[in-house]
């Protein structure tokens, strides 16, 4: 049934585990709406067969609805629609909501490709994306000029791709081969010719591949980040350089060591309480925004002092500097809020 | 006396001596007209010519996607294509279509009034469209627009071109909309004739206040977001372009708060023109009049909470996602609510087969299928997948043609006698129909299984496993053209020799049809007064049976 309706409706193989999902749902509305749509049609056309014209000036009784009329066309269609609705919901939120052990990707979008670097250390490309079968993979996307939109019609995973800010997205493919990734958000001349690929591997040949590929970032140059220099090494080594050179360690220790800015040891997925009093959870927006607007959300007990950093970290080295905090981790098992500076240089008097 | 209210079925058909057409002559007698009719007409000239405009354009993308590659025309020359098609249909030619033409022509008639509230203010109506189409297309042509109808930033505004003309075309245009908006609503406030009560309205004004309602409050918000976006690319504002602190989200926003229910501005007066020619084809009173006039407004106001549905894989967050899905779906009610009303005015009718009926059949049919696929992609699971893939275009060309200009071709069909006192020949009219009807189902169907098979919208070039739908979809579309043509000849030939119509060929109740065809300058001889439904087809003294079902 699966194969007859899908093969119907000229949907591409299901090689995810949302795509399943979808068609499943997909089935049910467009059967509801070729049945709806047909028998209009097809009423209209035996009431014109029973009731013609056939004599001129005919007169035609007055036809009025019931209540109970009434309520069933109101009540039919509301039906269904609020059953799909509850069904898509259901299924959507399930697609926003990605397990804990996903693998990361790092992407990024420009006029007219695709770039990718793993999180915890891995190689970058252009164009294709390595990933293993039967593991959740995560994609956190950001785009460096215009909009674009990340879609591999196979997965049934589509999500745009903004500059400014990151989007996520997840599959997890169930069959290795390769898949086309499109854009499907137009960004200009060759909004059309923005493809990419995915290949989906099996787990062990994909922990191959990955221990190949790093054996080999020792003596390659990878050029991928072409925006902030040469990418030499895993993203993590590369984020380390940047917090480095930037200066961003002056003020945030990597040790747990209160400093001027929160420790950047365990602050990923930490719980911080910010100045407003509201609670945020580090994650990789929130870090990302913090470079750029610094001074928006800052944790409590912090000076609004740090400098932005926008127009002076491309896209590739701000992902570079999340995944270097990501992988600041300690065995402690719980994330603690951060504790109060200690060392404030807007108050003299507080210098030690 | 010119006319009579009630022409008996044998008398000779006759064409009035003197009537709007010929009672002042000279260009400036129409240039500077405040005549309603007069008015209408030359919107008909302009929206025509705008939709062969458009028209070519879309044939152009058509042949442009015959082949997976290059076929007839360059990458940049394909995107300024589908980006005129997009400015050109929807704002110069569906926006204005209905309201502008026979919303000006036969709304007052309808009503029983001598002119609209403002005839002076109508006439600055026009002009504004005249200088705004003209600003706007010549910026796309010099400027080479190349964003879409949409112009999402900050690729709109980032790029070398010169969207700024463009966005102030669009920004006079909206104030043509508004000014016709805010016309129509004080028209029907105050020029009903006595009797035309509320509940006596017919259903084609009712479509035309829901509507106004709609230009008048929507239509600022595009303004102000292409003036905002047009600051943001001349003086340099971060707005919505990130890297300048903007956000181009908002931009998303701000649009689509504007354009979806502008899709209402363009549907609700092609239902409204269905509800009042079902009523003529079958002789029969409107079923649940009621119903489909408040489900006009209900459309307005629901129309207007909806846009985020635009937006469900733009980063929106997954509780605004849900609230707009699950609103998206009320309109498909009211809209299933007026499907079920159209339908049950056929049932025990006296129907006549003609070329306004084969376009009823053809619009019921895309009408469900287009807004069903629509409370489909509203199912935020599946839109992931079908987001700017060829099924929305599929989607919305079901509603924006399927329905929109079957409305505009039946309204054309209805009211040409009217409007020029001559009819077409019957005979090609149905032809064409049948064409339209055929080469529309051909042209749009493939599109919806390769946006299925996965084929983003805004392509130049695709894979080759598309080849097959999108030629399928190239041969309608030639079909369409082909319908198209045919209408044009019958209706010229039709303007110039076709049979003297009389004054009510239809044998219709529409108060419209109450006066002479074409009407006189003044439109009825003596004042109007109303004392029965428009849409009851009973005679007078007639024992009426009554069937409630």
């Amino acid at each position: 049934m699966n194969e007859l309706m899908r093969n119907l409706l000229w949907l591409p193989p299901q090689a995810s585990t949302l795509a399943p999902k979808i068609d499943n749902l997909h089935y049910f509305v467009i059967t509801v709406t070729m049945a709806a749509s047909i028998l209009t049609g097809v009423l209209a056309f035996v009431f014109f067969f029973k009731y013609r014209e056939r004599h001129a000036g005919q007169s035609t009784p007055i036809v009025l609805p019931s209540v109970k009329f009434e309520i069933a066309v109101i009540g039919v269609p509301l039906f269904f629609f609020l059953l799909w609705f509850v069904q898509g919901f259901q299924d959507y939120i399930w697609y926003t909501t990605p397990p804990k052990n996903t693998m990361d990707v790092y992407v990024m979008g420009k006029k007219w490709m695709w770039k990718f670097s793993y999180a915890g250390g891995g190689p970058n490309a252009i164009g294709t994306l390595h990933v293993p079968a039967n593991r959740p993979v995560r994609l956190l996307m950001t785009s460096r000029d215009v909009l674009h939109s990340f879609y591999v019609p196979d997965f049934r995973v589509k999500q745009d791709v903004v500059p400014g800010r990151y989007t996520e997205t997840w599959f997890e493919a169930t069959m290795p081969g390769r898949y086309q990734i499109m854009c499907a958000e137009y960004c200009g001349t060759w909004h059309s010719q923005m493809w990419g690929e995915v290949v989906v591997m099996p787990g062990p040949e994909f922990d191959a591949w990955m221990v190949e590929q790093k054996a080999g970032l020792a003596e390659r140059v990878d050029t991928a980040g072409d925006d902030g220099g040469d990418m030499r090494g895993s993203i993590v080594e590369y984020g380390k350089k940047i917090a480095m050179t930037e200066g961003c360690v002056r003020c945030h220790s990597l040790d747990g060591q209160p400093h001027i800015g929160p420790t950047w040891l365990d602050l990923y997925q930490r719980r911080e309480t910010l100045e407003s009093g509201e609670a945020v959870i580090a994650d990789e927006a929130y870090l990302t925004d913090s470079m750029i607007d610094p001074r928006g959300k800052v944790v409590k007990g912090f000076k609004p002092i740090m400098p932005t950093y926008k127009g002076r970290l491309a896209a590739p080295e701000a992902a570079a500097l999340v995944e270097f905090i990501k992988s600041l981790r300690s065995t402690s098992l719980e994330n603690l809020p951060s504790k109060e500076a200690t060392y404030d240089p807007a108050k003299p008097t507080q210098r030690r | 006396m010119t006319q009579q209210s009630q022409p008996s079925a044998d008398s000779p058909a006759v064409y009035p001596a003197v009537n709007y057409l010929n009672a002042d002559r000279g260009v400036k007698s129409w240039l500077l007209t405040l005549d309603h009719k007069r008015i209408g007409i030359m919107y008909f000239a302009s929206v025509l010519v705008m939709f062969l405009v458009g028209g070519i354009f879309a044939m152009a993308v058509r042949l442009e996607l015959l082949t997976p590659g290059p076929t007839i025309m360059g990458a940049n020359t394909y995107n300024r294509m589908f980006t005129l098609h997009g400015i050109v249909m929807i704002f110069l030619f569906m926006i204005p279509a209905i309201p502008g033409v026979f919303g000006n022509f036969c709304m007052p008639l309808m009503l029983g009034a001598k002119d609209v509230a403002f005839p002076r203010l109508n006439l600055l109506s026009l002009y504004l469209y005249w200088t705004g189409a003209i600003l706007a297309i010549s910026a796309i042509i010099f400027g080479g627009i190349d964003t879409g109808w949409t112009f999402y930033p900050p690729y709109s505004t980032t790029t070398p071109m010169t969207a700024f003309p463009a966005l102030v075309g669009i920004f006079i245009l909206g104030f043509s909309s508004i000014v016709t908006g805010l016309n129509f609503i004080v028209t029907i406030h105050t020029l009903r004739a006595p009797g035309m009560t509320w509940m006596r309205m017919q259903l084609f004004v009712w479509a035309i206040y829901a509507t106004s309602i709609i230009q008048v409050l929507a239509t600022p918000v595009i303004g102000l977001t292409v003036m905002l976006a047009g600051i943001e690319k001349v003086a340099g504002f971060g707005l919505f372009d990130s890297a300048k602190g903007g956000d181009p989200v908002l931009f998303q926003h701000f649009f689509w708060f504007y354009s979806h229910p502008a899709v209402y501005i363009m549907v609700l007066p092609s239902m409204g023109v269905v509800s009042d020619a079902i009523a003529a084809v079958a002789r029969k009173n409107v079923f649940g009049y009621q119903m489909i006039a408040y489900s006009s407004l209900g459309i307005a106001f629901v129309g207007f909470f909806a846009w985020g549905h635009h937006m469900f894989v733009s980063g929106q967050s997954p509780f605004d996602n849900g609230a707009f899905a699950v609103i998206s779906m009320f309109v498909g009610v009211f809209t299933a609510i007026k499907v079920f009303n159209w339908v049950g005015t056929l049932y025990r009718g006296a129907i006549a087969i003609n070329a306004m009926f084969v376009y009823i059949c053809g619009f019921l049919f895309f009408v469900v299928f287009g807004g069903m696929t629509g409370i489909a992609v509203a199912t935020i699971s599946l839109d992931i997948h079908w987001h700017d893939t060829y099924f929305v275009v599929a989607h919305f060309h079901f509603i924006m043609v399927g329905a929109v200009i079957m409305g505009f071709l039946i309204a054309i069909h209805y009211w040409f006698p009217k409007m020029f006192g001559r009819m077409y020949h019957e005979g090609w009219a149905m032809v064409s129909a049948s064409f339209i009807v055929l080469g529309f189902i051909a042209t749009f169907i493939p599109q919806f299984l390769v946006g299925n098979a996965g084929m983003p919208r805004r392509y130049y070039m695709y894979p080759e496993r598309f080849q097959a739908m999108n030629v399928a979809s190239t041969a309608g579309s030639s079909l369409l053209a082909f319908g198209f043509i045919i209408i044009a000849i019958y209706l010229i030939y039709a303007l110039v020799r076709g049979e003297i119509a009389g004054d009510n060929p239809w044998k219709s109740m529409g108060v419209e049809w109450q006066t002479t065809s074409p009407p006189d300058k003044h439109n009825f001889a003596k004042p109007v007064v109303i004392t029965k439904d428009p849409h009851s087809y009973q005679k007078p003294g007639e024992e009426v049976e009554h069937v409630v079902i």
